[in-house]
This record gives structure tokens, sequence and C-alpha cells, in this order.
């Protein structure tokens, strides 16, 4: 196991390359660049700039310099936030984002796989179609619609919450977004368990079970839960890699200051390093994921192995 | 005996894969309600607009941030407000005001000799109309105007700058749903052609094209959206299009295995038996079965454009002002939420309306064209 880790991790640097390399000459291929602003800077102002961040050098040197720099760890300072270098953006925004996803995320399993099996066991009952219909409200309903109705009923009509604002991670501040988040993440869960639930309660040694008089509860805690789990551990798996690394919706709309917002602000700015950052960041983020959720494999179904 | 021959049993008649699937949507309660609000949402983001008394962009500063209400405008209450800020636009002073139906009449008076036509400044606003003097002191210091108030409906309210709800809410549909077909017919037409070339070609060049649409895959969605923007700027038919041009992988994937699933058919087989030429065997075997997949995924694309859409209006990306969409729109009601709630509201209920419909209208298809459930 330990060795088929290793080999993983070592696989993830080509395929990290390549994100890499794409993303460089892709950005560098878009017109315009960090110091084209509206107004415009003075030529020589420009050209000192351009030469202060080595953009004037040829194209190959300056990739050669990133992948450089990059492999000392170190992300290059950002064009349109001059007094924060790329790695101080995201050791400062990373943990807000990275909790608000864990937590939406947690909130999510736990739901929507309690209200998957609820509705599984009751199939074609009121239950199973209260559950559908959840869950189909929420798969269908956008985040930013969700978002604002959020603020609107619990913010300014029954004034439960604050509207915005991260207020240095109270907890009253995260409800909001971490429910906007959860939301099609439940309604998504639940509809994934529901499937795989039923059909797991079809198999034979759930027959077994059955046959062997053993509760209702060991059945599908013990013993169906286990085979329905491998559908929701490989959704789950670039759901966490997205939830994790921001949401550009939910952090604009509650002005959380996380990197969500980074991605479109630094791709739209130029702002070529910490778009390089933050494509460097989610792929990093989804190669480990999908690695946990082979793990996760192995560790839910016995059948997995990976010596 | 001859009443025998006369109930001979009628010729039976084949249902047709179309005329069958159709039987079976129409006993779907929820997707043919859902088909028929669709068909009302079109009908009036299309020809709404041109029975709202308002244009979309018409600027109404009178009006600014009206509450939705089906009683005309002016309400009692701001015909008074109006008329002091008419007036005051004039340089003279309100004596006294009354008002008799839909007439006010004012008397204003000033230091220096009252212009005639400064009249016009009344003419000019939103609330009034047909000013006219009724009267004039010898000295010319004291007039007395009339004027009607002009009725105005704005059954959904009107946004920050005075412009009417209700036909930006119709524009904005008319846009995204014009949007969501374009892109999703893109999307599915090159994803048809290239699944398909793919799977009847087969072997290498299956091998090649298929590895392509891995690698576009495994680049970040957003990434490629906002690389999009960034080349074609704001211009959103050409970024639709684009956008469009990006949705189209898992088309092709699906169209792939489905044509590669369909040509080992035993009945495909048979048909090649008997001598159908391969002309025939497309038309009569593989179309007609690949259509179905296609109709299904278009109905599901449509949706995600239109929210995809959204989400780039929302950031700023998408359509530009004056022009609107639903995401547009939902984005400035987010903005007012504290003030304005129906600049959320009605967009909000409009598109997530319209997603549900195409949602119940897809599982609907899927239900009525899968051949293996019948």
């Amino acid at each position: 196991m330990l060795l088929y880790v290793f080999r993983r991790l070592l696989t993830a640097i080509p395929t990290l390359f390549v994100i890499v390399t794409l993303a460089f000459f892709l950005i560098r291929v878009a017109p315009g660049g960090p110091f084209n602003q509206e107004r415009g800077l003075s030529p020589e102002v420009k050209a000192n700039l351009e030469a202060q961040f080595g953009l004037g050098d040829p194209l190959w040197l300056q990739y050669w310099h990133y992948l450089q720099n990059l492999l000392h760890g170190n992300f290059g300072p950002s064009y349109n936030l001059p007094d924060f270098t790329v790695g101080e953006l995201f050791a400062k925004g990373l943990p807000i984002s990275i909790q608000l996803g864990a937590s939406a995320l947690t909130l999510a399993l736990l739901i929507g796989s309690t209200l998957g099996i609820i509705a599984a066991l009751n199939q074609n009952k009121a239950a199973d179609y209260a559950v559908i219909a959840t869950a189909t409200a929420g798969s269908t309903i956008p985040t930013f619609v969700i978002a604002p109705i959020i603020q609107l009923l619990f913010g300014l009509t029954w004034k439960l919450l604050p509207i915005g604002g991260w207020g240095d991670g109270a907890l009253i501040n995260k409800i909001g977004p971490v429910l906007t988040l959860a939301l099609p993440q439940i309604a998504i869960v639940a509809r994934l368990m529901r499937g795989s639930m039923i059909e797991s309660l079809r198999s034979h040694h759930i027959r077994t079970a059955r046959a062997l008089g053993l509760s209702d509860w060991s059945i599908v805690v013990k013993h169906a839960l286990r085979g329905a789990l491998l559908p929701i551990v490989s959704y789950a798996g670039p759901a966490a890699a997205a939830l994790l690394t921001g949401s550009i919706i939910v952090e604009t709309i509650f002005a959380i200051p996380g990197v969500g917002r980074y991605f479109v602000d630094a791709a739209l700015n130029r702002d070529y390093t910490l778009v390089m950052g933050t494509v460097v960041v989610i792929a990093i983020f989804t190669i480990l994921f999908n690695l946990i959720v082979d793990i996760l494999y192995a560790v839910v179904d016995p059948r997995v192995r990976y010596d | 005996m001859t009443e025998i021959a006369a109930v001979a049993p009628a010729p039976i008649v084949g249902r047709s894969f179309w005329g069958d699937a159709w039987a079976r949507l129409k006993s779907n309660k929820a997707s043919m309600v859902s088909l028929y609000y669709l068909i009302f949402m079109a009908i009036i983001c299309v020809f709404g607009p041109f029975f709202v008394p308002h244009q979309y962009t018409t600027i109404y500063p009178d009006y600014v941030r009206t509450p939705p209400s089906f009683s005309a405008y002016p309400k009692p209450e701001m015909i008074e407000t109006a008329l002091r800020d008419t007036v005051k636009r004039m340089r003279v002073d309100v004596e006294e005001w009354h008002q008799e139906g839909e007439q006010v009449y004012v008397t204003v008076t000033s230091s220096k000799e009252v212009d005639e036509r400064n009249t016009r400044y009344i003419d000019r606003s939103d609330t009034f109309d047909n000013a006219k003097v009724e009267s004039k002191s010898p000295d010319g210091l004291k007039m007395v105007l009339s004027a009607t108030v002009k009725q105005q409906y704005f059954l959904f309210g009107t946004d920050n700058t005075g412009r009417d709800l209700l036909s930006r809410t119709l524009m904005g549909g008319r846009v995204s749903l014009a949007i969501g077909l374009l892109a999703g017919v893109v999307a599915v037409a090159i994803g048809v052609v290239y699944g398909a070339t793919a799977g009847f070609a087969g072997g290498k060049i299956d091998e090649v094209m298929m590895r392509i649409v891995d690698v576009l895959y495994s680049l970040p969605f957003i990434f490629f959206v906002i690389m999009l923007v960034v080349f074609f700027g704001r211009n959103f038919v050409l970024m639709f299009l684009a956008v469009g041009a990006v949705l189209w992988l898992d088309m092709a994937r699906i169209v792939r295995g489905q044509a590669l699933s369909i040509r080992r058919q035993e009945y495909v087989q048979a048909a090649e038996a008997l001598g159908v030429t391969r002309r025939g065997i497309l038309q009569r075997h593989i179309v007609p079965n690949l259509l179905g997949v296609v109709v299904i995924y278009m109905t599901l694309l449509v949706p995600q454009v239109i929210i995809l859409e959204s989400f780039l209006s929302f950031l700023g990306l998408g359509v530009q002002e004056p022009m609107t969409s639903w995401g547009v729109l939902i984005s400035a009601g987010a903005k007012n939420i504290g003030t304005a709630n129906w600049l959320l509201l009605f967009p909000a209920f409009f598109l997530v309306s319209t997603l549900f419909a195409l949602n119940f209208v897809g599982d609907g298809l899927r239900d009525a064209l899968d051949p293996k459930d019948r």
C-alpha cells in the first residue's frame, strides 16, 4: 500500500508539470499584460515594472525561471497586489476557504447520506418523494440564487445571521456560507446514496443477512452501507478538491476573504503569478484527493487491492 | 355469417419510435406541465417585451427602486414630491397646488417674470404630461399651470436606475434562453460529429481523437471559460459559441460510446447480412438510436449553459449593460437585497422555474426514449 501511494505521488509530478506548462503558456498567449491598466502607465514606468519582474525576458527564459522558483516553493510576487507574494496570499486565504469547504463537505456527507438512506429504505413512499423533491430542488437552484436568498431570509428578515463578512472566523459568520456551499452537495450526495443503497439492498449478501435474521439496523449500517459507499467516495474526492479551494460565488456574496476570487480576478488582470499559483494549488488538491479516493476504495471495498 | 366478416380485425398499425416516445411522454404529467411551462416562458420572453409599455432601457428618474404593484403609479402620496421636484427645476416657488381627478393645478410664483416655455420641464418629468398655462397674473410673476398625471404600471417594480423590471426580466429571459439554445446546439453539433466520426472510424483515429478529448477534460473547466473570456473579450455571442465549443466533450464521449455499441448490435449485423446498404443501416438503425441520447443530453445541456451564462454574468464577465440576462439581473438583485428584494426575487423565480421545467422535461424524455425501459 505504501509503495502504491509512493508510486502515485511520483506519477503526480509529470502531471503537475504538464498542467503548469499548459497554464503558463495559455495565460501568456492571452492579449494584454499585468500593467495594461485602463488609465495606462507611462511607457517608462511600464518598462521599469516589466524589467523588475523579468517580463521583458524571452518567454522560454521566464518559463525556466518560473519552474526553478516553483521547485523552491516560491510562487513569486503578485503583480496586482504588489505588497504580497502569491505564497502569502494563499497562506492567508487558503485556511479560510478550507475551513468553509471542509465544514460544508462534512455536513453534505452526513446529511446527504442520511437522507439518501432514509429514501432508499422507504422507496416509493412519502419520505422517498420528499427526499427526491429536496434533492431536485437543491441541485437545480444555482448557488448564486441560494446565497442571496439565505442572506435575505436569515440575515435581513429574521436577523439570525450576519449578512456577510468573515468576522475573524466567528461561528455565526460561517453558517450562511457553509449552508450555501453544502446545500447542492447534500442534494447530490442524497441522490447518489439513494441509488446505490437501493442497489446494495438488493444484493445477495443482504438477502442472506435478512435470512439469518439480523436486525434492520445492523443490515443497513454494517452490511449494506459499505457496499453503497463506493459511489459517494468517488464523488466526494473531486468535490472536496473543488470545495476546499474556495467558491468564487459564495466568497463574493458573503464577502469572505478566501482564495475563491483569486482565479477570476487574477486571470482578468493578467496577474500571471497569481493565476499560476491558483492553477498549481487546484491541481495539487485534485491530485491529492484523487489519491485519497483510491486509497479509500481499498478501505471500503476489500476486493480492491493495490499490491 | 356476414356479421363476422364485418368485424375482421383492423390491420395493426405499428407505432414508430417517436410516436411511442411521445405517447409515453404525454402520460408523464410533470414533464407535460413543464413542457407547456417552457413553451409559455419562451412565448412571453420572445413576444412579451412588445406588449410591455416600457422599453427595457428606458430610465424613469422619478421611479427609482419602485416596489412592484398592480395599481398604477404615481401613488397619491407621491404626486406632491414629484410635483415639487419638477417645479423646482423651473426655478419658481409653489404657492398652492391641488388635484382634480387626473389633472393637477399648481400656482407658482417667482421674483422674476415666469417664462411660459418653462412648462416643458413638467412635460419632461415621468409623472406629468400635457402641461398648460391656465392663467397668468398681469405682472407675470404668478402663474397657474395644469398638467395631467401620467398613469404608469410597474408590475415588477423598477431597478436602481429606474428601469422597468418586467421588461428587463423578459428581455433577460430572451437572452438567457437564446444563449442556452445557441451554445447547446453548438455543443451538440460538434459533439455528435466528433463522437460519431471517432466511433465509426474506430482503430487509430478513434484512439487519437479520444485522447484529445481526455486532455481537454483534464484542464479545470473554469480556467477554460475564463481563458475564453480573456480571448474573446465581452462579446457574448462569440463567447457562447466558444462555451458551446467547450461543452461538447461529454456529448462526444456519449455519442462515440453509443455508436460503438450500436454498430456491434445483432440487429445491425442482421441488417448487414440481409444486404442492407451502409446508408440504410445508418438511417434506419443508427441515427434513430443515437437521436434519443442526443435529445436527452440536449435538454440537460441547455440548463447547464443557462447556469453558466448566469454565473459569468454574475461575475460581470457575461452580458454587458444595458443588455441584460437573468444572471445580470440576479447579480444586481443580490447587491440590493436590503433595499429592494424584488430585484432578486422576480428574476430568480424566472430562472429557477425554467431550470426546474427543463429538468423535468429532460427526465421525462429520458424515461420516454430509453429503449431498455419498455
